[in-house]
């Protein structure tokens, strides 16, 4: 038998079958649902009078379109909560559990997914959503799809697929300090490019890589797709194993026994080939940040924004001096000292305990400067209940930051929290677009530490001048 | 879905790259439990300024070509998988988008709608461009079943790829759930045998 990645291995065993000169059939194990993307997906199922095929398989929770203020109310916008409430309507219907506002599972889905031992190695996952591949992280195959294929996950429990060519991309060596996860993957966009990994699904290997806590890996398949990556994936080992260990939908006693020994054959085989490989060494690493309107325009907190002579390509240089416009930028300017308005620490990227805590040892003892607008969005009731339970909360509240309640927040201008026009927000979610985080919002992408520095100072501030 | 042959149209050019989808159909226009109407919304924070007035000078505000074809930039489509984005420019009128690269799942997203992505080089998307510049009334050509695109006034041709499957689904109006429920049976014998 040939050498296989551990992509190709869990790819070809949910394999249906293959359509010549066509998409694979490709049987899903775990449907993630909220409300954004699949009230038409529903519709399509009523229109053809078809059930829910297999409706143990759907996780389903609220998200994208909610306040994170006083959930127990009843929301306010009259079309967010007409979505919601045609999400507790369609899951009635058809008898799937809603982890909905003010259950203890709630939460963003990808944050919600590994945490409640959803996510588990080997397995197929989809969900209306990019960020999907958040879930690689734990040795799955993760991926974002629209809502056409949501509605055949709801008839078929498969996606037609094809199948994506592989990349490797290898991180090797020994992080610095104040050097995170959100800055290897801001770091490794920058090089790839927005679209580099289009066509491909990525294995992210080597020393520095399997050197990250569980959540920290996450941060990193979070982001493949932001350089068009079909999704990302890192091979499980005992950090993925303890991870997951006595998590709710974990499995138990004898049957965990065989569960783990099947997920540690999954891993690459030795000869096994890629269509591409890229290599990156942690000590070329430092804090990063983006300056742009896309998550590849980023920078070395220390550096400076480009110039456009600098960039040859016409149509390249085109978008770059867009994109300094709309952020109010000049090229070849530091971004050190520059002056922000909000600091957003949340999204499925970096809403997760570990992120919390990293932000409250930064912020500790201090106070957030006068300036700022600071927000904390933990991504699930459970990370808003250790916070509690751990005292981070007092440690926000103390220093002026606002801890809100789990959900996407300001990571997309869709529910009530948005930075207002022309603002700039240091954020810690995933896209810098025109917009995304409301009209004519300015964000910079950057790591929890780098977002919790900066709130402190009120510009945006290398974190490592405030650590010991 | 709707069926697709030939498309013989004016269009519409936006140069830019990386257009991704909070651009074509921003957040804040996803509240919707239906897919009407999102046409309105298209590139709608190019199309608007804050008071809602309109941008003059964005091309989608001065076209009265009915264009079926939209031209634009290379990596079309990136971000979200939202596909609401397909279902704007569907909507809005287009039946076909022309670019150099697409991001994956807005290509798929467009196909699983109707909406034909063409892929052609970066050479031809630069024709293009051009021909456009020389004359606004320029028009393409879209043939589905040769798979082939080409500029009227210079007969500037190209092939395009599509997979057999896909063709077909496009030719006939066929969705991809009408193939996968026909294949059910085969779905539960593999659940049965794993
Ligand atoms: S936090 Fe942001 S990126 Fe993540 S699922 Fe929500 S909207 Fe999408």
């Amino acid at each position: 038998m040939s050498a296989k990645t551990i992509f190709e291995k869990i790819w070809d065993s949910h394999v249906v079958k293959s359509i010549p000169d066509g998409p694979d059939v490709l049987y899903i194990d775990k449907h993630l649902i909220h409300e954004v993307t699949t009230p038409q997906a529903f519709e399509g199922l009523k229109n053809r009078g078809l059930p829910v095929f297999r409706k143990e398989h759907i996780l389903a929770t609220t998200d994208h379109n909610i306040p994170t203020k006083d959930q127990h109310l009843p929301i306010k916008e009259a079309l967010s909560r007409k979505q919601v409430e045609a999400l507790r309507e369609n899951c009635k219907e058809h008898d799937i559990e809603l982890f909905d506002l003010g259950h203890k599972n709630q939460g963003i889905i990808h944050v919600i997914g590994p945490q409640l031992g959803v996510t588990q190695p080997g397995r197929t996952i989809v969900c209306g959503d990019s960020h999907t591949s958040t879930h690689g992280a734990l040795g799955a195959i993760a991926f974002g799809i629209g809502t056409s294929e949501v509605e055949q996950v709801f008839a078929t429990q498969c996606v037609l697929q094809p199948r994506p060519k592989s990349m490797r991309v290898e991180v090797n060596g020994v992080l610095s300090k104040g050097v995170t996860s959100k800055d290897i993957i801001l770091h490794i966009i920058s090089k790839i490019s927005t679209s580099g990994g289009t066509g491909y699904f990525v294995e992210y290997c080597g020393t520095a890589v399997e050197g990250l806590s569980m959540e920290a890996r996450m941060t990193i398949c979070n982001m493949s797709i932001e350089m068009g990556a079909r999704g990302g994936i890192i091979a499980p080992d005992q950090i993925t194993f303890d991870y997951l260990e006595g998590r709710e939908f974990s499995p138990k006693g004898a049957e965990w026994d065989s569960e783990v020994a099947r997920w540690k054959a999954l891993c690459t085989d030795a000869g096994a080939t890629y269509d591409k490989t890229h290599i990156f060494k942690a000590e070329d690493i430092e804090p990063y940040i983006t300056y742009g309107t896309n998550p590849s325009m980023g920078i070395s907190i220390t550096g400076n924004v480009p110039t456009l002579d600098s960039i040859e390509d016409e149509s390249e240089r085109n978008a770059m001096e867009k994109a300094l416009d709309y952020m109010a930028l000049e090229g070849g300017q530091e971004l050190l000292g520059k002056e922000v308005d909000y600091v957003f620490i949340g999204s499925c990227t970096n809403s997760r305990i570990e992120d919390l805590r990293a932000a409250a040892a930064i912020i500790k003892g201090k106070q957030k400067a006068d300036n700022i607008t600071a927000w904390i969005v933990p991504g699930s009731k459970d990370v808003e209940r250790l916070a509690q339970e751990e005292g981070l909360d007092k440690i926000f509240a103390d220093a002026g930051f606002e801890l809100r309640e789990p959900g996407c927040s300001a990571c997309l201008g869709m529910n009530e929290d948005k930075v207002p026009r022309g603002k700039y927000c240091v954020s810690t979610s995933n896209r810098n677009f025109e917009g995304r985080q409301g009209p004519g919002s300015r964000t910079f992408l950057a790591s929890p530490l780098t977002a919790a520095a900066t709130a402190i100072t009120g510009k945006i501030t290398d974190v490592r001048t405030l650590m010991n | 879905m709707e069926k697709l042959n030939k498309v013989n149209s004016k269009f519409v050019v936006l140069p830019n790259e990386n257009l991704d989808t909070d651009q074509i159909i921003p957040s804040r226009f996803l509240k919707a439990t239906t897919r009407e109407a999102f046409g309105d919304n298209l590139f709608r924070d190019w199309r608007y300024d804050l008071e809602g007035k309109m941008i003059e000078d964005f091309v989608l505000n001065n076209d009265n070509s009915d264009a079926e074809i939209l031209v634009a930039g290379k990596n079309f489509g990136c971000g979200s998988s939202r596909e609401h984005a397909a279902w704007a420019i569907f909507d809005y009128g287009f039946r076909v988008v022309i670019s150099s690269f697409y991001a994956d799942i807005f290509k798929s997203n467009a196909l699983n709608n109707g909406l034909l992505p063409v892929q052609v080089s970066e050479d031809f998307l630069a024709q293009i461009f051009a021909a456009q510049e020389a004359n606004a009334d320029e028009i393409i050509n879209v043939d589905l079943e040769t798979q082939t695109v080409s500029i009227a006034s210079t007969g500037a041709q190209e092939n395009f790829e599509i997979n057999g499957y896909k063709k077909d689904c496009l030719l006939n109006g066929f969705d991809d759930i009408d193939y996968l429920i026909n294949i059910k049976e085969e779905i539960i014998a593999f659940e049965n045998a794993r």
